[in-house]
């Protein structure tokens, strides 16, 4: 569910944070998220996104800015009173009552019926496919099935907007991967709002409807994750998401959008200008691996091409990735796809590579 | 040989009946070839063990032994008067002595006093008939030179105590070494002239309110040192590593301060004319001759063993309440659980280990606790335990200190047990 225009359920107004008085941790922090939206907040350790998920749920105060959920602010508001569903990163699923008792936890502080209680927490097991395991105790449960019930008891008091903080970040990875696919699909079936902080950025591509990347305390970029990934704005984002080639350069030529890139062996290359203002300026021009391509058929016509020297090829199953030396630096690398009859690369070899310019990106130097 | 090496062959060979019995590849039981290969490992670690076991048996099991046993044997009298013994085995209880038991006696008395044993003699006649040891040992003067018959005559002559019936219903019970007099006396009970279990007089009832004193100030101080205790954990649990220290610092200072510093303390602070009631008049809560008595009573020894038992109750709530993750109480808030339902339904429970554990230990040092009360409790705040000191240095009737002690340690089990039961041994979690 892509939201219908961003009418600002979830609001951070000029958000700052310090926790010592000396440093900011979130440093003026502006953003809306919309209703029944998959929002993830992802960026390296310390970058400042759980802070700001703690400020959301209550158990930090904005030491400026306000926070706003469905227009009211709620600075000032308790963690209990915001009616905000939470999974921890440990699942903090009480471990001297059971898988039951858990879920009947938030209903029961909320003073409702036995029977209204029942329903509901029989509901939510068979929700996450959990029905069976109601008189367990959380530590019977596999990690699994424990992220399952934190998920089910987070949702069972139908909280307006889910926060999962790193909710997947202690599974293994094929469980990781069937569990974003069951939240996901829980997001789109019940139109909640979901915020959902992680710091891997496969699991952000493949559930969010937006990502906001986080760093030094800033929010770096904030766009869907096909933009995010093919049309970075800076040399961090670039660098975060995905893999990332780097030729350091100057810019030769500037028409519009289309830029020439000088490299520091004297060679040319085509590029996007993002950031760049002038000719002459130092660059960063960031190419996706498996953007890069080496038979000139599939090249566009006229495109640059520069020498490159592979140095090993790694056959990875799927793809092949080969590792070159191009314009002086050792880790260049691309990728392509294992198909019957695919040119073998050999160790040594000399091959040109070139590509689209809209995927090679002149970015402002770090 | 071959069919042994077959593994199908290995199962069936031993088999009789409905289990098969597995052997090894050639054809020995398994269990055994199993008990054999573990048995040198478990020999080389029991010889580990062994030193602490001997030095458990030699100096705890064997002496605790002893004194349970000493409990109920007392041989002081019936092994240095065997004749006058021999009489009230052969008499049913209810016989008055006649001429042959006081011939007995005098025979007896006159060989403890050559074997200058008469002392030990009076010494246990004077645990139940209080001053019969000098009847004893001047009586022993006498005999050193022999009576004269008519016997019933000869000892009144020496002294007229020898025809009290208390005093012969006393030698009747001492006359058999095993005795359960001991423990009838610890719990203020005796037997009567029918040989009936009774109370004994109101003005020596003692033990049993001491026994009660003992248990309900032991509750006390365990719940005190809770209310205290608890908040104090929290915060060393919660605190940065360096603050948490330093804290932590000052709740073992109890412990690496000497006996004689702490009392000292306890003493200027609380004397009546010391520093808490000091600020207590200035602040005009008491008036000057109002001054509180903190100390040299039961209030004193509340508060002494209360401080010194502190650390036993935080130490073990505190290395539970360190492993308790935040996000519990964090997931309970954001639940929709006000802080202190947060605590008292998710923060609470879980440190139950942790307190049963504090709570136990508190108590039962407590309810053996020695030294302190018998420095800053005065006379309201003696315990048990300063009864049993007191009979094993003063009244040296140590099967009355080994009685007393016995019916303690009889109760701490039977609270354990009951603790067991309640909340399982299991949740216990000391460090």
């Amino acid at each position: 569910m892509t939201p219908t225009g961003n009418d600002g359920f979830v609001v951070f107004d000029h958000v700052q944070k310090s926790y010592d008085g000396q440093t900011l941790v979130v440093k003026d922090l502006n953003l809306s998220i919309g209703k029944g939206e998959f929002l993830t907040m992802l960026g390296p350790s310390g970058s400042g996104k759980t802070t700001c998920l703690m400020m959301l749920a209550g158990f930090e105060t904005a030491t400026h800015g306000e926070i706003r959920l469905a227009g009211r602010n709620i600075n000032d508001v308790p963690p209990h009173k915001r009616g905000i569903g939470m999974v921890f990163q440990n699942y903090a699923l009480f471990p001297h009552m059971t898988v039951g008792e858990n879920l009947a936890f938030p209903l029961e502080v909320r003073g409702m019926s036995k029977a209204e209680r029942e329903s509901r927490v029989i509901r939510a097991l068979d929700m996450v496919q959990m029905g069976r395991f109601r008189t367990r105790r959380p530590a019977q449960l596999s990690g699994g099935q424990q992220q399952r019930i934190a998920l089910a008891r987070a949702l069972v008091f139908d909280p307006q907007l889910v926060l999962m903080d790193e909710p997947l970040g202690a599974l293994d990875k094929q469980l990781r991967e069937h569990m974003q696919y069951e939240i996901k699909s829980l997001h789109d079936n019940l139109g909640i709002t979901v915020v959902y902080v992680t710091h891997d950025q496969g699991e952000a591509l493949t559930m969010s409807d937006r990502i906001a990347v986080f760093n030094d305390g800033r929010i770096q970029q904030l766009a869907p994750p096909s933009v995010l990934y093919e049309q970075p704005e800076n040399s961090f984002v670039a660098g975060f998401i995905g893999e990332n080639n780097k030729l350091p350069g100057t810019i030769e030529k500037l028409d519009g959008q289309r830029a020439e890139v000088r490299l520091a062996n004297g060679e040319l290359i085509d590029a996007t200008a993002v950031n760049i203002r002038e000719v002459g300026q130092q660059t960063l021009v960031s190419i996706r691996p498996e953007r890069v391509e080496f038979k000139p058929d599939l090249m566009p016509a006229g495109t640059h091409t520069i020498d490159a020297e592979v140095r090993d090829v790694i056959y990875m199953g799927d793809i092949l990735r080969a590792r070159m030396k191009v314009a002086g630096s050792d880790d260049f690398v691309m990728k392509f796809r294992n198909t019957l009859g695919q040119t073998r690369l050999q160790p040594g070899q000399h091959i040109r590579i070139g590509w689209n310019p809209q995927d090679a990106r002149a970015l402002d130097p770090v | 040989m071959a069919t042994a090496l077959d593994p199908h062959a290995a199962v069936v060979s031993g088999a009789s009946g409905a289990s098969p019995r597995l052997t090894t590849a050639d054809g020995q039981p398994l269990a055994r070839a199993l008990a054999r290969s573990s048995a040198r490992a478990r020999r080389r670690a029991f010889l580990l063990v062994a030193p602490l076991l001997l030095f458990v048996v030699v100096t705890f099991v064997i002496p605790i032994g002893q004194m349970l046993h000493r409990s109920i044997y007392n041989d002081g009298f019936s092994a240095n008067m065997p004749q006058v013994s021999a009489w009230f085995a052969e008499n049913p209880t209810g016989t008055q002595p006649d001429e042959a038991a006081y011939a007995a006696l005098a025979a007896d008395l006159t060989a403890a006093a050559e074997a200058r044993t008469i002392g030990v003699v009076g010494t246990r006649m004077n645990y139940d008939v209080p001053g019969t040891r000098s009847l004893f040992t001047s009586t022993g003067r006498k005999a050193r030179a022999g009576f004269e018959p008519p016997f019933r005559e000869a000892l009144i002559e020496a002294d007229e105590d020898w025809a009290d019936p208390t005093l012969w219903r006393a030698m009747r019970s001492a006359s058999t070494a095993y005795t359960a007099n001991f423990y009838l006396a610890a719990v203020d009970r005796t037997r009567d002239d029918e040989n009936n279990i009774v109370r004994v007089p109101e003005r020596q009832q003692v033990y049993v309110m001491l026994f009660q004193r003992t248990f309900w100030l032991s509750l006390l101080i365990t719940g005190l040192t809770f209310l205290l205790g608890f908040p104090i954990a929290h915060l060393l649990a919660t605190l940065p590593m360096r603050k948490s220290n330093l804290l932590m610092i000052l709740v073992l200072l109890p412990f690496w301060t000497s006996l004689l510093v702490r009392t000292t303390a306890w003493m200027v602070l609380l004397q009546q004319q010391g520093v808490v009631n000091d600020i207590l008049v200035w602040l005009g809560v008491v008036g000057q001759d109002g001054r509180l008595k903190l100390i040299y009573n039961q209030v004193g020894t509340i508060i002494a063993m209360t401080h010194i038992l502190l650390p036993f109750m935080i130490l073990p709530l505190y290395s539970v309440m360190r492993t308790i993750n935040p996000s519990y109480v964090r997931a309970a808030r954001s639940l929709g659980a006000s802080s202190w339902t947060a605590f008292r339904r998710v923060y609470f429970p879980q440190t139950l280990p942790g307190l049963g554990a504090g709570a136990l230990l508190v108590f039962i040092l407590a309810v053996g606790y020695y030294i302190t009360p018998a420095l800053v409790g005065g006379s309201s705040g003696q315990l048990i335990s300063n009864m049993i000191a007191m009979h094993m240095t003063e009244t040296l009737n140590w099967s009355m200190a080994a009685a007393l002690a016995a019916i303690l340690l009889a109760s701490v089990l039977v609270l354990y047990w009951i603790y067991d039961r309640l909340v399982g041994i299991d949740n216990l979690k000391l460090g």
